[in-house]
């Protein structure tokens, strides 16, 4: 069985954000793995070492510093990594649709049996890749997968939902989509950090593979307003003053 | 001892290098590269705790090019250029009285030793990020969250390694589900090139006793901002520094304020941690500074996206420990090589790296836990001892107060030039150097407005420090009596001289009771240096974890 596991390169989770009036700016700020898609590659390694699934592709699309996501992916455990290059900006113009589109290609390309990703990245909060991708390839998927089994070809995934945990079981080849609770992903150890640097890694540019629509347009980008000092009142006649004159609601 | 080598021979996950260099600052960087140039054979590995290049790394920085221009001759036509790209146009210097006052200094009074003409005004961690791409095109190996935990040696109690730390313990010491054991780096070399008060630096200084015929280290806490302003307030590679206010005068201190292409604004306040009242906050101090007009009228307009503290050595040539021990050598701010009355440490730091380099890359068929002294003699006929023999007694002639500093300072700068026949020797040992809490003047220090002056809390979200919760703390208590020691007698010093409020007193029913917010740390080691009764231990915490500087 063959996995495919997309991951996306964002800004740290640590970051103080500056906002310009471009976007946020990027300019020598810490970049990571989307925390999401380092668990799903944590998953593929685990399915992998219960003899699951036997190869683990790698997936990026952006600049060439997000090869730097995939020598990290390849030294957590995959076995190949594919970059489809891009100078777009991947917080911005490189936007679901198309990047599910993209990820489509490969699949039908390389022949997958599964589609793990991050249920949704941390800069965009779209959560919506992995589910445009299993229309696409009009495959079953299971989004926000706490636990996955994987058993004679079916896959057995308890989901997060608002309204608790819900299981769902279908035939693979499915798209899943990891949320929080999965796994802890496990440390790239030096020794692994170094083999990695010999396993493939197969370069594509982005028009070989599809386009940048830009279908979805920022307008604007603003910092959070910052936040005003709250106040105490004595009375309920004095906060209903207050609702309406200061807060206006109503 | 045969414990512990069966216990290496046989348990970790071992590899092999013929250098290793701890610390990817410019002195490991220097190092690595020069290694490469000599000698492309050899194979270097430089392991860096911080998660990225540059991210622990804090400095003003007016960067003398001395070691740049040997390094790569000829830096400025390279197609990837360093980031050098802000010539130094204006130098100042003004003492500043009081809140409003200040004299300024003529240039024509400034020695030659400390006129910036020929400097330029850089980020050291982009300085970082750029040599770092350098070595790495060379073929060193960097490993960044990679944290080396202790040295390791061999039967003969010869250093022929760094352990890496472990990854993945909790905070009540067990492994996590992601625990992994670190690894065993083994070389035939390594190079400690840590930063001032280097945690496992501190350690092989102990062991090996190399400050035995040296004067013990002094220090100070530098702490940084940076800004952004608009292009009216902003003057390309003007270079300001003032002595003085907010500082008493028996406070050894003094500001620097940098403009760096392009409109950003690299300031700061050091500290000298010899200081005596228990009640001096140097972040406050900090604050105070830049409500001075010298100060304020370059940040009025401004946004603050930065901000950290690290401290820096101020012994100087008294202080430089013996270099070399059995199996490796010092290079950087770990040995101690900051020209004190330039405040620069960063262009001989990298000439320490390179001649490290050198003297490895001379000798033939270098063995494990070989002590390769011609390296001290190396750098003891350097341009490095050179100029820390001439500045020697700039520091030492502040012991009485600043004016007595700045008074030598010239009398050294044009008339003895460091020919006088004297030393000056004034080390104070600065977890020591307290007055009693009674005796302890009361500072009251004004609440921040938000705009130029910032609550330190709000500050630190601008590090980016991090650390994972779930792990033991990395500042370990050696006395056990030392925080109600140090609450009784100076009321808790600690919470005021960290710069990421990692310490605190807080009231329960058995009285105050100090909780260690480890979380925050900012990696600057000042807690080491200034605690009361040396209680805290630093100790490098699971790797990555940290600031997050950039452009710093």
């Amino acid at each position: 069985m063959k996995v495919l596991v997309a991951v996306k390169r964002v800004v740290d989770s640590g970051i103080k954000v500056r906002v310009k009036p471009e976007g946020i700016d990027l300019q020598g700020v810490k970049m990571t793995i989307n925390p999401f898609c380092e668990i799903a590659v944590e998953e593929a390694v685990r399915l992998k070492e219960k003899k699951l699934i036997a190869e683990i592709v790698a997936v990026t699309i952006g600049p060439k510093q997000g090869a730097e996501s995939l020598r990290h992916a390849l030294a957590l455990g995959a076995d190949k990594a594919i970059h489809v290059t891009t100078e777009a900006r991947i917080d911005q113009a490189v936007q679901p649709l198309d990047v599910a589109n993209i990820l489509a290609k490969l699949v039908e390309r390389d022949n997958y049996n599964l589609v793990l990703m991050g249920k949704q990245s941390i800069d965009d909060d779209f959560n919506q890749t992995g589910q445009m991708l299993a229309g696409l390839l009009d495959w079953p998927q299971a989004t926000f997968a706490s636990n996955i089994q994987i058993t004679d070809g079916v896959a057995q995934v308890i989901r997060e939902i608002d309204g608790g945990l819900q299981t769902v079981k279908f035939k693979l080849p499915g798209v899943i989509t990891c949320d929080l609770r999965l796994n802890q992903p496990r440390f790239a150890s030096v020794p692994n950090i170094m083999k990695a640097k010999s396993k493939p890694l197969e370069t594509i540019p982005l028009d070989k593979l599809g386009k940048l629509h830009n279908s979805i347009q920022i307008t604007k980008t603003e910092a959070p307003a910052v936040r005003k000092g709250g106040a105490i009142v004595e009375n309920v006649d004095v906060l209903l003053q207050k609702l309406r004159t200061e807060a206006k609601l109503f | 001892m045969l414990k512990k080598f069966t216990r290496f021979l046989f348990s970790r996950e071992k590899i092999q290098y013929d250098v290793l260099i701890v610390g990817a600052g410019p002195a490991g960087l220097s190092a690595a590269i020069r290694i490469k140039e000599l000698d492309p054979n050899k194979s270097v590995v430089v392991i860096e705790k911080s998660g990225t290049l540059g991210g622990h790394i804090l400095s003003g920085n007016c960067f003398q090019p001395t070691a740049m221009n040997e390094l790569f001759p000829n830096w400025e036509k390279m197609e990837n250029k360093p980031p050098l790209d802000t010539p130094v146009s204006e130098d100042h210097f003004h003492i500043l009285w009081n809140e409003k006052l200040s004299l300024q200094i003529p240039h024509m009074f400034y020695p030659s030793t400390i006129r910036n003409h020929g400097n330029y005004v850089i980020s050291l961690g982009d300085l970082c990020v750029w040599m770092g791409e350098q070595a790495q095109a060379l073929g060193v190996d960097i490993f960044t969250s990679t944290a080396g935990a202790r040295v390791i040696f061999d039967e003969k109690d010869r250093v022929i390694g760094v352990a890496t730390g472990d990854m993945g313990i909790a905070k009540n010491g067990e492994k996590k589900s992601n625990y992994q054991e670190g690894i065993d780096i083994v070389a035939n070399q390594t190079i400690l090139c840590e930063g001032a008060r280097g945690s496992i630096t501190e350690r092989v200084i102990e062991k090996y006793n190399l400050r035995k015929d040296c004067e013990p280290q002094s220090y100070g806490i530098g702490l940084k901002e940076v800004w952004e302003v608009p292009p009216e307030d902003f003057k390309a590679g003007l270079v300001q520094h003032t002595v003085g206010w907010p500082l008493c005068r028996n406070t050894y201190g003094g500001s620097f304020l940098y403009h760096k292409n392009t409109n950003q604004i690299h300031l700061g306040l050091v500290v000298g941690l010899d200081y005596e009242n228990p009640n001096l906050s140097p972040y406050q101090e900090f604050q105070n500074l830049k409500k001075h007009p010298k100060i304020s009228r370059f940040l009025k307009n401004g946004t603050c996206i930065s901000y950290g503290a690290r401290v820096l050595n101020e012994g100087g040539y008294f202080s430089i420990p013996k270099l070399t021990f059995p199996g490796g050598m010092l290079a950087g701010c770990s040995a101690g090589f900051l020209n004190v009355m330039k405040i620069k440490g960063s262009h001989n730091a990298m000439k320490s790296g390179m001649l490290a380099a050198e003297t490895i890359c001379a000798k033939q068929n270098v063995e494990p836990g070989q002590e390769l002294v011609e390296y001290e003699n190396a750098v003891k006929s350097s341009w490095i001892y050179d100029e820390l023999y001439r500045s020697r007694n700039f520091k030492g002639s502040f012991k009485y107060n600043i004016y007595s500093g700045l008074f030598y300072g010239a009398f050294d700068g044009f008339i003895s030039k460091g020919r006088e026949p004297w030393n000056i020797k004034s080390h104070v040992k600065e977890s020591e150097s307290y007055l009693t809490k009674d005796k302890a003047p009361q500072i009251k220090y004004e609440k921040p407005d938000g705009k130029l002056t910032f609550d330190l809390l709000d500050n630190l979200a601008r590090s980016g420090t991090n650390h994972e919760h779930d792990q033991p703390a990395h500042l370990k208590v050696i006395k056990e009596a030392g925080p109600k020691e140090s609450i009784n007698l100076y009321d808790g010093p600690e919470q005021r001289f960290c710069p990421a409020k990692v310490y605190e007193f807080i009231d329960t029913k058995e009285g105050k009771k100090l909780q260690i917010n480890a979380q925050n740390c900012l990696h600057c080691k000042t807690c080491d240096i200034k605690m009361p009764k040396d209680y805290i231990r630093w100790t490098v915490p699971e790797a990555g974890g940290g600031p997050n500087y950039s452009g710093m």
